[in-house]
């Protein structure tokens, strides 16, 4: 039997028929309680990939399987309950609190004319206090900052208690401690039989978190590996077309960027 | 990992932009309050002379009788309808573009109706049932153009598109309308036309009520029964495919039944503005976002605002006042004081 969660077969995929092609014969298989991290320069496809994934977008050609099936077999509440999503970003347009907002991860689980109950009401409370804000609950969404407002994202989709949670690029915009809480959430999701698939353009995250690396170029998977045998410096420059350099510094690796003349010259202004 | 509690900086508290009663409380309030209203209308008028009618005419006088039911109880209840309907609408337009200035008439609806109506006064003369189903069927041309035109713009996401077809369309049944008033006859057609477009509930009688309250019960039990649904709707489409939502198709059926439910009031009623637009607004500041509550309170409210302005319009001068210059002139300023009051967001 095999471990696969989700596969992405020959892919290839553009958002105008006659456009330009974002991914091109594009092949990926994710194991199952993994933490797979998909990096790659902007613009490569790393969030079209996701929303492939997801069903949102349909790949012009080859198939996304599902534990073993098209997506398309799938109806949307069923997709609803497997697959999770934290995007980077979400606009918010009314002044719900945090309860209201995260309850709405319940909708897979609801029919359709139906409202979520006691139940769900728990378990939207249990996700904040997964991501750490429990006492503030009865808060708007609105007046938050940006940080926890992706906690809030968060939780929600934990509410939705999927098998797959997708994370655009979910700690960009996050100052540390808030990355660290992100980080250390979706780090233990995979003791609870949760398989997270992100996107990140930041290299450090996928080295703390990831079990796996994706490394995308010009809309195709360059390598896709364990963290270990992938997080070089030598597939990090290809990658990003910059120099970096791997360093393991107490014990966790790091990457080292940009070409030197820039950091002498920092180093020296500073002084 | 205890430090990790203390760093999330929290911003100072800001009060609960609503009343800290339950809103399942606050809801049967407001429902007591308009069910007051109701009864409280269908007493009050200009006969015999100003004031409550009482019992013991009603028993007497057979006049009093005729007029209670005949024409005071099917006006009172065609503006109960139109007031729950304009304002689940409006919560239901507001929510699904994300948009709090947006109201139900703004994709073509209202001004499609508006030319409807004139145009039959124009052609088919002075006809009640005429003008109502010419209004109405205006309506959704005026719908269905502006979402054949939205189809295709070839840029913008698909709820920029459907806004910029209905501000066109609409001007252009405007502008149509500008014509319809410049060729009609300034001593007959002429009043007829502004009469409807200033709105009333004067000439409401039995049939009119017969012929919306089928759609409009059918109209607003779609939207109250989907009225959580309405916060996934809210949302990015992308966002609300990842809950499990198809969100054109249930974003279909919700407008559907709001421009049904408005093109029905419309039809017999005329233009009555900005119930649609501020009624949500209000409901949204007694029960902040949730349209679970909102969508009910907007109903519980729209339908008390209608009936009480409706009563205004008839009572406070021997001769009838046009509904919607009222309700535009009430709406208005509450809706400035609600801007300017705490708490309260028109945009964000």
């Amino acid at each position: 039997m095999s471990n696969v969660l989700l596969a992405f077969e020959k892919i290839a995929f553009a958002y105008d028929a006659n456009g330009k092609t974002v991914l091109n014969e594009l092949s990926l298989e994710v194991e199952q309680n993994t933490v797979t991290a998909i990096l790659g320069p902007n613009g490569v496809g790393k969030t079209t990939l996701l929303h492939l994934a997801l069903g949102w977008r349909v790949p012009q050609r080859g198939r996304v399987l599902l534990d073993g099936k098209p997506l398309n077999t799938y109806s949307r509440r069923e997709l609803g309950q497997w697959i999770g999503l934290v995007p980077q970003y979400e606009h918010v347009s009314f002044d719900y609190s945090l309860l209201e907002y995260v309850l709405l991860g319940r909708a897979p689980y609801l029919k359709p004319l139906s409202m979520p109950g006691r139940k769900d009401t728990e378990l939207a409370a249990e996700a904040l206090k997964t991501v750490g804000m429990a006492d503030m609950m009865h808060r708007r969404v609105t007046a938050l900052s940006g940080g926890e407002r992706q906690l809030v994202l968060l939780a929600r989709a934990l509410t939705q208690q999927p098998r797959l949670l997708l994370l655009d690029e979910a700690t960009s915009h996050l100052d540390l401690s808030n990355k660290l809480r992100l980080m250390d959430v979706v780090q233990n999701l995979t003791h609870e039989g949760i398989t997270v698939v992100l996107t990140t353009h930041e290299p450090e995250v996928a080295a703390s978190i990831a079990s796996h690396l994706v490394l995308m170029r010009a809309g195709k998977v360059e390598h896709s590996g364990p963290i270990e045998e992938e997080f070089t410096g030598e597939r990090l420059t290809v990658t990003y077309g910059v120099p970096v350099e791997v360093s393991e510094v107490s014990g966790r690796l790091i990457a080292l960027w940009g070409h030197e003349n820039l950091h002498r010259k920092r180093n020296r202004d500073g002084q | 990992m205890s430090f990790l509690n203390q760093s999330i900086v929290k911003p100072p508290e800001r009060k609960h932009p609503g009343l800290q009663a339950s809103p399942e409380r606050l809801l049967l309030v407001l429902l007591v309050v308009m069910v007051g209203v109701f009864m409280f209308s269908l007493f009050l008028g200009r006969y015999p002379k100003l004031g409550l009618m009482s019992f013991q005419r009603l028993a007497e006088d057979d006049l009093a009788r005729r007029l209670m039911f005949n024409l005071r109880l099917p006006r009172l209840i065609t503006a109960l309808l139109l007031g729950m309907s304009l304002s689940a609408a409006g919560n239901v337009f507001q929510m699904i573009f994300s948009n709090p200035l947006v109201e139900p008439g703004f994709l073509g609806v209202s001004q499609g109706a508006a030319f409807g109506a004139a145009l039959s006064i124009i052609v088919l003369g002075s006809s009640a049932a005429g003008t109502q189903t010419s209004a109405l069927m205006f309506a959704f041309i005026g719908l269905g153009s502006s979402y054949l035109l939205a189809q295709r713009i070839r840029f913008g996401g698909w709820v920029l598109r459907l806004v910029l077809s209905g501000i066109v369309i609409s001007a252009l049944f405007s502008s149509g309308l500008g014509v319809l008033k410049y060729i009609a006859d300034p001593l007959s057609q002429l009043p007829e036309i502004t009469f409807w477009l200033l709105g009333s509930l004067a000439h409401v009688t039995w049939p009119d009520v017969r012929n919306i309250f089928i759609p409009v019960l059918l109209g607003l039990l779609v939207i109250y029964r989907m009225r959580w649904r309405l916060n996934l709707l809210s949302l990015d489409d992308t966002i609300s495919f990842s809950l499990g939502v198809a969100p054109g198709r249930e974003r279909t059926l919700l407008l559907v039944a709001a421009v049904a439910v408005t093109a029905a009031v419309v039809s017999v009623a005329g233009m009555v503005g900005w119930v649609g637009l501020m009624v949500p607004h209000l409901a949204r500041r007694l029960f902040g976002a949730n349209a679970r509550y909102t969508t009910t309170g907007s109903m519980l409210i729209g339908g008390t605002f209608a009936m009480l302005s409706d009563g205004i319009a008839r009572t406070l001068l021997t001769g009838e006042i046009p509904l919607g210059i009222l309700t535009s002139l009430i709406g208005a300023l509450l809706f400035i004081f609600l801007m300017i009051s705490q708490n309260v967001r028109v945009t964000e």
